[in-house]
């Protein structure tokens, strides 16, 4: 399919570095699936949805800082929805969700509590003014919060939160893959799904770019479950623009 | 009863993974190998590392796909290993190699140990590369001549298709010494967002594959069948095992699969297994059938 033009409704600052745009289409979507974000003259990013009708940004390269000079009205394209989405499959959930990570899970939290399935998200960021989506969470279930500055909650990471709980059946983790890692290390790899973030070139399932031990990211991810993460370079390392590997 | 020899090289099907798909890894090499494939062919890799175009550098288009990846690679200098694992897929490992002159081809096919190498001039979007250098049929012959002198395994050309005549390029090719030709790289294209104005690729144009342009492919094959000694190669298009055996008929020893794997991943063994039961049915042989349609 060729770029939706998707035009901007509101901008509303979530944290100091994140902002979410909403815009006048919406997407049918699979919590966890992500879309092409295609700032004009200057790059496609993969970006997850964080509503069905809007994405939330980290000012983090060139794309975003293009898209948050974007004003109300103006515009950008948008292709997808792409990949799998996490598979909802039990009664007792447990979100981990670290910085911009939160953005897919905030729905998939919303969309398991309507199914009265018990939510509980452990939420973590760098400092108490960058947590994202606290009330979603919040709203959908029970939330526990780390900050590594200890603003708020726990003071450290979300991974020691995720040392106390245990009354759960599956997780779904989505944040800095070092963070994703350590959750891996922590819990048993087959009840866990991870929303892995790869350097995404075609989002068809082509060109190969974006594979992880010859799983591509944008097709058969980028949500995968544990047990095929374990055995993989998930954690080591990634690869740049060129394909080459670089050291996570 | 689908193996054969290509230019030196045994192939237990003659259906391939064609350059630049699913071909940065080594691990996606291996797995497409185990799903099926006679053989993989690389991603292009050239003397530096590029980070290729910006994106979007591929869109589905009406009837197909444009791409403009702008020949993305760490160098060969980081692929030995790459390659070392493709082969642990058990089938021959082609690497597509790019290069802006004669002596870029040879410096990486003299360091580069693979089963055969396919000479990428014919990329359609690539300053200073590909089909910049595969129009000019001296240059063709130049540079394949320099690849055949700097290795012993066998070399093959893929052309492109965007020339006044395609069969004098493959001539070229086949006067430096080349094992093989590959026929069609994809077709240059463009596409406009209608919302602002802007070409969607990044790089504003690209090449267009998928089923439209397999009889244009289909043609090509026809046309470089007729006038070669060397095996013709067939790609452009092919999404099924009809597509692939027309491809055989119009001439070509063997097909490469590019696009069509984004949305079958085990394209490669549902095809051999309905060619085989194709044949089967017809009484036919491989054999029998390449080139039929010169024949009837």
């Amino acid at each position: 399919m060729k770029p939706v033009n998707a035009v901007i409704t509101k901008i509303v600052d979530e944290t100091p570095t994140t902002r979410t745009f909403f815009f006048d289409t919406s997407f049918e979507s699979i919590p966890g699936q992500f879309v092409m974000v295609w700032v004009r003259g200057v790059d496609e990013i993969p970006m997850a949805l964080s509503y069905e009708n809007a994405i939330t940004v980290q000012k983090v390269g060139p794309a975003t800082t293009a898209l948050f000079e974007l004003e109300e009205c103006d515009s950008f394209g948008i292709r997808g929805p792409f990949g799998n989405g996490f598979e909802l499959r039990s009664e007792h959930i447990l979100l981990v969700a670290g910085g911009v990570g939160a953005a897919p899970l905030a729905p998939f939290a919303e969309k398991a509590s309507l199914s009265d399935i018990a939510v509980t998200t452990l939420l973590g960021a760098k400092t108490k003014g960058e947590l994202l989506f606290s009330e979603r969470f919040e709203a959908a279930g029970k939330l526990l919060v780390a900050t590594d500055d200890g603003t708020e909650g726990k003071h450290g990471y979300v991974t020691q939160l995720l040392a106390g709980i245990k009354n759960y059946s599956q997780i779904y983790c989505c944040g800095p893959e070092i963070m994703m890692k350590r959750v891996l290390d922590m819990v048993v790899p087959a009840n866990a799904q991870f929303s892995l973030h790869r350097y995404i070139k075609c989002g068809l399932g082509v060109c190969g770019a974006c594979c992880i031990d010859g799983l591509r990211v944008c097709k058969d991810g980028p949500v995968f479950s544990g047990d095929i993460l374990k055995m993989s370079d998930f954690g080591v390392y990634r690869r740049d623009e060129c394909g080459r590997q670089v050291k996570l | 009863m689908l193996s054969l020899t290509l230019a030196g090289l045994e192939l237990r099907n003659p259906i391939m993974l064609a350059a630049g798909i699913m071909g940065t890894t080594g691990e996606s090499l291996k797995r497409i190998a185990e799903s099926g494939a006679g053989a993989v062919v690389t991603k292009s890799v050239g003397i530096e590392p590029k980070a290729g175009h910006s994106n979007p550098s591929m869109i589905e288009v009406d009837c197909g796909y444009l791409n403009a990846m702008g020949l993305p690679n760490p160098s060969y200098k980081n692929f030995q290993d790459e390659i070392d694992e493709a082969k642990k897929g058990g089938v021959p490992v082609i690497a597509s190699i790019f290069g802006g002159c004669s002596l870029d081809f040879s410096e990486i096919a003299g360091a580069l140990q693979a089963d055969a190498f396919e000479l990428n001039v014919s990329c359609p979007h690539a300053h200073g590369y590909g089909a910049e250098i595969g129009t000019d049929p001296d240059i063709v012959e130049d540079v394949t001549r320099a690849v055949k002198s700097s290795t012993k395994v066998p070399v093959w050309v893929k052309l492109t298709p965007n020339v006044t005549d395609i069969k004098s390029i493959g001539l070229a090719a086949q006067r430096g010494g080349a094992d093989a030709v590959v026929a069609i790289n994809t077709i240059r294209g463009m596409a406009i967002d209608i919302e602002s104005g802007y070409p969607i690729l990044g790089n504003k144009f690209g090449g267009l594959s998928g089923r439209a342009i397999k009889p244009v492919a289909i043609k090509c094959v026809y046309d470089l069948y007729d006038v070669l000694d060397i095996p013709v190669i067939g790609v452009g298009g092919i999404s099924d095992w009809k597509d692939a055996i027309e491809f055989i008929m119009a001439g070509a020893r063997a097909v490469e699969i590019g696009s069509a794997v984004g949305n079958n991943i085990n394209i490669f063994s549902e095809i051999s297994s309905c060619m085989e039961a194709f044949l089967e049915e017809k009484e036919w042989t491989l054999d029998e059938i390449y080139g039929m349609a010169h024949e009837v």
